[in-house]
C-alpha cells in the first residue's frame, strides 16, 4: 500500500534523543545478525516441528499500518489459539521504518513480523535483519503469485517476505471531462501528449493529468513500464545505478516536453490541495496503481460515477505493458525467537483464504495471489463510482502485463526517494531541465552509495 | 544573564557561635543539595548524558558497508564545507535579522499600548494577542498552510475574485517570508506578555514624577519604560535567536504542500533530522547538531556582548 503522506510532529529534541537511542547498541549488534543472510544452509522444518511450534504458547509482535488488520490477526488467533499476537501500528511508511531501524539497532523491542514495502526489503536485508522464510514454509508458494510479484520477494535464493498487496499501474480518468473536451482515451503516450494539448485548449483551467515532483514511487513505476531497470543490489556490497539508459531518458524527455509546454500540472500530490484538485476536476486523469481506485473514491466522493479505469498509455502501439507502484509484504525479522510461528503468521494472514479474501474485499488491498485475482467473485464486482465498471477485472488484467523480468531496488530507497525530491522532482516542480535533474539525482545516489562503502556499477 | 542573577544570600545573624553555625550551615547545605537532587538527576540523565553521547558519536563514522570507524573531527570539517548546512545557517541568519526585529518591535508596541491603560477592552485585547501562542505550532503551521494554498486557499480565492491575483506564498521566493509570518503570528503574544509583565513592575511613582516634570506618554515610554525593559528585551531576543536557529516544525509541515521548495536542509535542524533518519548518517547528524549549538552560542554571546557594552558606555 502506498504510504500516505505522514506528518512528522516530533520535536527536534525528541528526534535527537531517539537518534541517540538508535545508535546505542550499534557496537554489539554486528555479530548478532548471523541468522539472516548467508543462512541458506538451514534445513527445512518438519511437520512435527511445525505442529509443536504452533501448539506451544507463544507471543508474537506484529507491526503494520494496514487499516483494520486486527481482523486478520483475530482470525489467526482463532486458528492458532496458542499463539498470542500483539498487533501495533507504529506509523505509516517512513515513520514505521524509522521505528523498525531504531528497534533493530537497539537490539530489543523489534517486532517478529513487520509490514515492509517491496522497495525496502533490500535495505533491511542489508543488515541481515530479515529472515529467509524458505526453510520455515511447508509448501512452495512461488506458483501462487504472478512471476513478477514472486521476483520482488525472492532474491539470492531466499524468500524475504510474503506478498500482501501490489500496485500494478493503470489510468483513472473522468469520462465527463474527456467528453466535454472532445478527446478519446489515449492508448499510446504519443496520443496522450496530443490529448494533453487538445484538452488544455478545450479546458484552459485544468489539465489532462498532474505530474508531481514529490512522488518518486509513481515515477519509478513509469520507468518500470518503459523497460528501464535503473537499480539493482547483489545482496552484498555492489549496487547498480543506471539512470542514463535510453529507457529512462525516453520517459524523462517525454515528460520534459509536456511540462515545459504547460500541458500537465506539476502540483505535489497527497496533500490537501491535491485532494481538492482531484475532487474539483483540475486533473482529468491519474496514472495510478491498483490501490488508486478505492483511494480516489474516498477522496473525490462527489464525482461518483464520472470515472473510469483503463490501462496505461503504451510506448508502442499494440503493446500492453505496465509497471508497479507500491504494495507491501509481511516480513519476518531475523531477531525473532519464534521463526516458525512468525513465518506462519506472515503466511497465514496473506495466503489463507478467509483473511486474504478479507484483505481484498473489506480492506481493498489489491490482491497479489492468483487465486483471488482469478476468482469470479472478485472480478465480477461492479463499482458504482466507476459507472458500474468491473474495476477489479481491469486491474487484474493489468497485473498480468507487468514485465516478469526482475525489477531491482537499492538497499537505501529512503535516501534515493528523498534525493529524487531534491533533484529530478525539483526540476519537475520548477518546470526546469528534467534531464539535468535526472543527472543530479544519479550523481547524488552514486556519491551516497560510495560514501557508504558500496561498490557502484 | 547577569540581570536575572538571584540576590546575594542574607548574612547570618551574628549571635550564633561559630561552631553551631558551621554545623547548621553544613546541614543547610546538605538539605539544599537534596532539594536540587531530583532536578540534577533528570538534568544529567536527559541533557548532559545525551549531549556527551552525541559528542562522542560525532567523532565516528558508520557506513552501511564497512561498519564504524573513528574519524576525529572529519564530520565537523565536512559540515563546514557542506553547502547545504552553511546555506541553512545563512537562511536562518537572514530569518533572524528580518523576523526578530519585526516580531519584537510589534510585541513592544503592543505591550506599551496595553500598559498605557488607555485602551478599552484591555483584557480582551491582551488575550486576543496572546491566543496564537496557545495554538500548538504544528496546528498553526497546518492552518497557515491551508491559508497559503495556491488554488483553494482564501488568499488565492480572494485574489482571483478581485482580479488582483495573489502572490504564490509557497514558491521558493516567498517561502521564507511565509514562515516568518507564521512564527511572528505565533510568538508576538508570548513576547508581549514578557514585556508587559516587566512594565507592570515599574513603580508608578516614577511615572508621576515624570508627569509632574511635564513628560507626555511618548516621552515616558522612551525615557523610562523602554530603558526599564532592557532585561526583558535581552531575554526575549536571546530566546528568539535560539528559536530561530532551531526552526523545525513550521518548515517540516509546510513540506507536505511544498515538498520541492523546502528541501532536506532548509533549516539546519531539519537537515540533522533528515540525515539521521533518511540517510542513516547518525554520526554526521550529531556533528551538525553540535555545530548548530555552537553557532547559537556564538550569536547569543555576541548579542549579549554588544548590549552590555552599550550599557557600559552610557
Amino acid at each position: 500500500m502506498k504510504p500516505h503522506p505522514f506528518r512528522r510532529t516530533a520535536a527536534p529534541v525528541v528526534a535527537s534523543l531517539s537518534a541517540l537511542a538508535l545508535v546505542a547498541c550499534t557496537g554489539g549488534s554486528e555479530d548478532g545478525s548471523d541468522s539472516g543472510n548467508g543462512g541458506g544452509e538451514t534445513e527445512a522444518i518438519t511437520a512435527e516441528q511445525f505442529e509443536e511450534a504452533m501448539s506451544t504458547p507463544t507471543e508474537l509482535t506484529f507491526w503494520s499500518w494496514v487499516p483494520d488488520i486486527q481482523n486478520q490477526v483475530d482470525m489467526f488467533e482463532e486458528a492458532y489459539p496458542e499463539i498470542d499476537v500483539d498487533y501495533v501500528n507504529v506509523g505509516q511508511g517512513a515513520e514505521h521504518y524509522q521505528q523498525m531501524r531504531t528497534a533493530i539497532q537497539a537490539g530489543s523491542g523489534a517486532p517478529d513480523v513487520a509490514q515492509v514495502e517491496y522497495q525496502h526489503l533490500a535495505s533491511f536485508r542489508l543488515g541481515g535483519d530479515l529472515l529467509d522464510l524458505t526453510p520455515y514454509l511447508q509448501e512452495d508458494l512461488s506458483a501462487a503469485y504472478p512471476d513478477w510479484v514472486w521476483s520482488q520477494v525472492s532474491a539470492d535464493s531466499g524468500l524475504w517476505g510474503i506478498p500482501q498487496d501490489t500496485g500494478p499501474l493503470g489510468s483513472l480518468y473522468r469520462t465527463d471531462l474527456f467528453a466535454d473536451a472532445g478527446i478519446e482515451v489515449p492508448t499510446t503516450w504519443d496520443e496522450f501528449a496530443q490529448a494533453a494539448a487538445d484538452y488544455r485548449e478545450a479546458m484552459p483551467d485544468s489539465y489532462l493529468t498532474n505530474m508531481p515532483g514529490n512522488d518518486p514511487g509513481q515515477f519509478v513505476g513509469l520507468l518500470w513500464q518503459a523497460g528501464a531497470r535503473p537499480f539493482a543490489f547483489d545482496g552484498a556490497e555492489t549496487v547498480t545505478i543506471d539512470l542514463d539508459s535510453p529507457e529512462v531518458l525516453q520517459v524523462v524527455e517525454y515528460w520534459q516536453g509536456l511540462i515545459a509546454d504547460d500541458l500537465v500540472s506539476v502540483d505535489p500530490d497527497f496533500n490537501d490541495q491535491w485532494y481538492q484538485a482531484l475532487a474539483n476536476g483540475k486533473y482529468a486523469s491519474w496514472q495510478v496503481a491498483a490501490w488508486g481506485p478505492v483511494f480516489l473514491q474516498g477522496t473525490a466522493g462527489n464525482t461518483s460515477g464520472l470515472w473510469a479505469a483503463s490501462t496505461l498509455p503504451q510506448w508502442e502501439e499494440g503493446q500492453n505493458i505496465s509497471g508497479n507502484w507500491g504494495g507491501s509484504t509481511d516480513a519476518v525479522l531475523s531477531s525473532t525467537d519464534n521463526p516458525i510461528a512468525a513465518t506462519e503468521l506472515a503466511r497465514w494472514i496473506n495466503v489463507d483464504e478467509e483473511p486474504a479474501t478479507a484483505f481484498a474485499e473489506e480492506q481493498f488491498l489489491f490482491p497479489p495471489s492468483l487465486s483471488i485475482l482469478e476468482s469470479e467473485e472478485f472480478l465480477a464486482e461492479e463499482s458504482e463510482f466507476y459507472g458500474g465498471q468491473q474495476v477489479n477485472a481491469t486491474f487484474a488484467e493489468i497485473s498480468e502485463t507487468v514485465p516478469t523480468d526482475d525489477f531491482g531496488w537499492l538497499p537505501f530507497m529512503d535516501f534515493a526517494y528523498s534525493a529524487y525530491n531534491e533533484t529530478l522532482g525539483s526540476a519537475i516542480a520548477d518546470r526546469g531541465d528534467l534531464v539535468a535533474g535526472l543527472q543530479a539525482w544519479e550523481a547524488e545516489l552514486v556519491e551516497y552509495a560510495e560514501s557508504q562503502g558500496f561498490t557502484v556499477e | 544573564m547577569t540581570s536575572t542573577a538571584p540576590p546575594a544570600p542574607a548574612q547570618p545573624r551574628p549571635q550564633r557561635t561559630a561552631n553551631t553555625l558551621s554545623t547548621l550551615r553544613r546541614r543547610e547545605a546538605r538539605a539544599g543539595y537534596l532539594f536540587v537532587l531530583p532536578f540534577m538527576i533528570v538534568f544529567v540523565a536527559m541533557l548532559i548524558v545525551p549531549l556527551g553521547y552525541s559528542g562522542y558519536l560525532s567523532v565516528f563514522r558508520e557506513q552501511l558497508i564497512g561498519g564504524t570507524s573513528f574519524v576525529g573531527l572529519e564530520n565537523y570539517a565536512r559540515a563546514l564545507s557542506d553547502a547545504t548546512f552553511t546555506g541553512g545557517v545563512a537562511r536562518m541568519a537572514l530569518f533572524l535579522v528580518m523576523q526578530v526585529p519585526i516580531m519584537l518591535g510589534l510585541a513592544l508596541l503592543f505591550a506599551l499600548v496595553l500598559d498605557s491603560g488607555r485602551l478599552r477592552l484591555q483584557k480582551f485585547v491582551r488575550l486576543a494577542i496572546f491566543i496564537p501562542y496557545a495554538v500548538p505550532g504544528v496546528i498553526s503551521a497546518l492552518m497557515w498552510g491551508y491559508l497559503y494554498g495556491p488554488d483553494f486557499g482564501p488568499f488565492a480565492q480572494l485574489g482571483e475574485a478581485t482580479g488582483l491575483g495573489s502572490p504564490d506564498f509557497l514558491s521558493a521566493d516567498f517561502m521564507l517570508f511565509s514562515i516568518m509570518n507564521i512564527v511572528t503570528w505565533g510568538f508576538i503574544g508570548y513576547n508581549m506578555i514578557i514585556m508587559y509583565s516587566a512594565l507592570r513592575s515599574i513603580p508608578t511613582e516614577i511615572y508621576e514624577a515624570a508627569r509632574v516634570d511635564g513628560a507626555g506618554e511618548v516621552r515616558i515610554a522612551t525615557a523610562i519604560k523602554i530603558p526599564a525593559l532592557r532585561p526583558a528585551l535581552v531575554l526575549t531576543t536571546i530566546f528568539s535567536v535560539i528559536g530561530t536557529f532551531q526552526l523545525f516544525n513550521e518548515p517540516n509541515i509546510l513540506r507536505t504542500i511544498a515538498p520541492n521548495v523546502i528541501g532536506n536542509g532548509y533549516t539546519p535542524n531539519l537537515y540533522a533530522y533528515n540525515l539521521a533518519f533518511v540517510g542513516q548518517e547518525v554520526n554526521y547528524a550529531a556533528a551538525i547538531a553540535f555545530l548548530l549549538g555552537f553557532v547559537i552560542m556564538v550569536v547569543s554571546y555576541i548579542f549579549q556582548l554588544t548590549t552590555s557594552r552599550k550599557e557600559a558606555t552610557r
